[in-house]
C-alpha cells in the first residue's frame, strides 16, 4: 500500500479518521468551539501524528509484538509533551485555553490507529505521508466544525486569530451578520457539536451516495448484440 | 406498490374520538382556558406567538415532508405539527421577537421529529426540544415574561407588540421576575413577607399574580381532555402527586430558606401545562399504565429538584427530556401481564429464552 494518491484518498476522504472511522471524537467534539481552538488543536495533532509514524514505522522491524502497543503509546506520549512545551512556548494563550486537550491527544486513537494499522507495516516516507494526510483530513473536519459553530454561535469567523499568527492577525475577524446578531449559544456549546459533527457526516454520506450512483448508472452500458428477454405474455 | 405506513397509534375509527387526527383537535381544543388566561394576563403575545408557531411549524412540516418525500397533506392532517406549534407558543414568553418561534419550530419540527423519522419515530418530545434549545441559547429573550397585566400597567398596545416582535423593540421595562424567580432568588424574607411584598405576588392567593389562573386554566383542559379519554390518569397523578408530597418536606415552616409551598409548586410555572399536555405524549412517554405512572413522578421529582437546587426556575422542559430518555428503561421493567398468563412476562426473561 505504497501507492501515494491511495493513501491521500484515504486520509482525506475514504478512510476520514473524523468522518469515516469516528476516531478522536473527543476533541472533536470538546475544542471546535471557533476556528482557531480547532486549528491550534488540528496542528498539535498534525505534529503529534507525523512524527509518531515516522519513528514507529523505523523501529517496526526492532520491537517484539508483545511490547509493541505499550512501545508505541511511548512513542506518541513523547511527541505529545514536545507539542505541549513548543505551545507552551509560542502560543501560551492558546495553550491554556485548549487545556486538557492537548495532553489528551495522547489518547486519541486516530494517531494509535494509524501507528499499529499503517506505520507498523510500512516504510519511513509512505508513512510520514499517511500521517500527513490523515491528520490533514482530522484538521479540515475540525475547522469545518469549528467554523461552523463559531459563524452561528457567535456570528463572527477567525476571531481571535492571533493567539496562532501574532498580534497582526486581530484584523482578520469577520463579523458577518454585523453587531445585531444574537447569539445562538447552543452551537457554541457541546449539543452544537453533536449537531454540525452529525451534519457533516450525513453530508459525507450523501455525497459518497452519489458518487456510488452515477457509477452504477455509468457501468450499466448495454452490451452490444444482447437480447431482451420476454417476461410476459404468452410463452409458446 | 408501496403501501402508507401510517404511525402509531393505529385505531381506525372516523366518529369516535381514537385516530390521531381527532386526538390532536380534541388537545387543541382543551389547550383554549389556558390561551385565553395567558392572554388576559399577558396581553396579546401569546396569540402572535401562537400564530407565528404555527406558520412556521407547519411550513418546516411541509418542507420536511416535501424533502422525505411523503404525501404532504396526509401527514399535515394528522395535526401533530399544530399541537406542536401550540406547545411551543405556550412555553415561549410572550412578545419574543420572531426568528425566536423560527429557531424553535425549526428544531422542533426539523430536528427532533423528521431527522428521527417523523411521528411514532421521535424519542423526545419535539415541542421541548424546541424550547429547551431556545432556553440555553437565547437566556436573555426566553426570560422576560412582561408584567401581569392585573398590577395597574395596561396591556401592551397592539403596535408596541408588533415592534417587539418584528423590530427588536426592548421590553425591559416592562418585564418583572416571575413567581418561581422570587422564590429561588428569595434571601432572608419568609414566605409570608414574600407574598406579601413581591409584586410578581400581588394580589395571588397561592402561587403568584396570573400564573395560578394559567395553571387552573391548563388544569381544566387537562381533566376535560381526561374526560374525553384521550390519555390515562397515571403520568399526570403521578406527576402531580410527587411535584405535591416532595414540598411538603422541603417547605420549612415558610422560612427564608423554604421551597416554596406545595400548592406553590402545583401551581406555578409550568406544572399543569407539563403534566396535561406534555407528558401524556404517547409516542414519548412510557408505555404500560404503571410505566407512566412511575414516568411522570420521575418527572415530577425532577422538576422539583431542578427548581430548588438546579440553574434555571422552571424545569418541565429540561426533566421531560431526561424522563424521555429514561422512557424505554421503564418499559423495559414495566412489561404488563398478557391475557392467558399468570404473571408478567419480564423482559429480562424473555431474551434468556431465546
Amino acid at each position: 500500500m505504497s501507492n501515494y494518491k491511495e493513501i491521500t484518498t484515504n486520509g482525506l476522504w475514504k478512510n476520514n479518521p473524523a468522518l469515516v472511522q469516528l476516531l478522536g471524537l473527543c476533541p472533536l467534539l470538546a475544542v471546535t468551539g471557533s476556528f482557531v481552538n480547532a486549528l491550534g488543536l488540528g496542528m498539535a495533532t498534525m505534529l503529534v501524528l507525523i512524527g509518531s509514524n515516522v519513528v514507529v514505522s523505523l523501529i517496526r522491524n526492532a520491537v517484539s509484538d508483545a511490547v509493541k502497543l505499550p512501545a508505541f503509546v511511548m512513542i506518541i506520549a513523547a511527541f505529545t509533551t514536545c507539542t505541549e512545551l513548543l505551545m507552551q512556548a509560542f502560543t501560551y494563550e492558546l495553550y491554556q485555553i485548549l487545556g486538557i486537550f492537548i495532553p489528551l491527544i495522547v489518547t486519541n486513537c486516530a494517531i494509535l490507529g494509524r501507528a499499529d494499522a499503517f506505520a507498523s507495516k510500512n516504510p519511513i516516507l509512505p508513512s510520514a505521508v499517511d500521517g500527513f494526510m490523515m491528520a490533514l483530513g482530522f484538521m479540515l473536519v475540525l475547522l469545518a466544525i469549528g467554523g461552523i459553530r463559531e459563524i452561528i454561535g457567535n456570528g463572527t469567523l477567525f476571531a481571535d486569530m492571533h493567539l496562532i499568527f501574532g498580534t497582526g492577525a486581530e484584523s482578520w475577524k469577520l463579523e458577518l451578520f454585523g453587531s445585531n446578531y444574537v447569539n445562538f449559544l447552543v452551537a457554541v456549546l457541546p449539543p452544537g457539536a453533536f449537531f454540525v459533527a452529525g451534519l457533516l457526516i450525513a453530508v459525507k454520506n450523501m455525497i459518497d451516495a452519489q458518487i456510488q450512483k452515477r457509477q452504477a448508472a455509468l457501468k450499466a452500458k448495454p452490451v452490444k448484440g444482447a437480447k431482451r428477454v420476454r417476461t410476459t405474455g404468452k410463452i409458446a | 406498490m408501496s403501501l402508507m405506513r401510517p404511525s402509531s397509534p393505529h385505531t381506525h375509527s372516523a366518529s369516535s374520538i381514537s385516530s390521531t387526527s381527532s386526538v390532536m383537535r380534541t388537545v387543541v381544543l382543551a389547550t383554549l382556558p389556558g390561551l385565553i388566561a395567558l392572554t388576559h394576563f399577558f396581553g396579546v403575545g401569546s396569540i402572535l406567538n401562537l400564530l407565528l408557531a404555527i406558520i412556521f411549524c407547519l411550513g418546516f412540516e411541509t418542507l420536511a415532508l416535501k424533502l422525505r418525500k411523503k404525501p404532504v397533506l396526509f401527514y399535515l392532517g394528522d395535526y401533530s405539527a399544530l399541537v406542536t406549534a401550540i406547545l411551543l407558543a405556550l412555553a415561549v414568553p410572550p412578545y419574543a421577537p420572531w426568528w425566536l418561534i423560527a429557531t424553535g419550530s425549526f428544531f422542533a419540527i426539523v430536528v427532533a421529529k423528521h431527522l428521527y423519522g417523523g411521528l411514532g419515530f421521535n424519542p423526545f418530545n419535539p415541542a421541548m426540544v424546541g424550547y429547551v434549545v431556545l432556553l440555553i441559547s437565547f437566556p436573555v429573550e426566553m426570560t422576560q415574561w412582561r408584567i401581569p397585566a392585573i398590577e395597574g400597567l395596561g396591556y401592551l398596545p397592539l403596535l408596541d407588540s408588533l415592534n417587539a416582535i418584528f423590530a427588536g423593540a426592548h421590553l425591559d421595562g416592562f418585564t418583572s421576575a416571575t413567581p418561581l424567580d422570587a422564590i429561588k432568588h428569595n434571601q432572608g424574607l419568609t414566605v409570608e413577607d414574600l407574598y406579601a411584598t413581591h409584586s410578581a405576588f400581588q394580589s395571588a392567593k397561592i402561587a403568584g399574580t396570573g400564573w395560578e389562573w394559567v395553571n387552573i386554566g391548563f388544569l381544566v383542559g387537562g381533566l376535560y381532555l381526561l374526560y374525553q379519554k384521550v390519555f390515562t390518569w397515571h403520568a399526570p397523578v403521578g406527576m402531580l402527586a410527587a411535584l405535591f408530597i416532595l414540598p411538603v418536606f422541603f417547605y420549612d415552616g415558610g422560612s427564608s430558606a423554604s421551597a416554596g409551598s406545595p400548592f406553590f409548586h402545583l401551581f406555578s410555572g409550568a406544572t399543569m401545562l407539563g403534566a396535561f399536555f406534555i407528558i401524556t405524549d404517547p409516542v414519548t412517554s412510557a408505555t404500560s399504565t404503571l410505566g407512566r405512572l412511575i414516568y411522570g413522578a420521575a418527572i415530577g421529582a425532577l422538576v422539583f429538584i431542578i427548581r430548588v437546587w438546579g440553574n434555571y426556575p422552571d424545569a418541565v422542559a429540561f426533566a421531560v427530556l431526561l424522563m424521555n430518555f429514561a422512557a424505554p428503561f421503564i418499559d423495559y421493567y414495566t412489561v404488563p401481564r398478557t391475557y392467558g398468563h399468570e404473571r408478567a412476562q419480564s423482559a429480562l426473561r424473555k431474551e434468556d429464552e431465546h
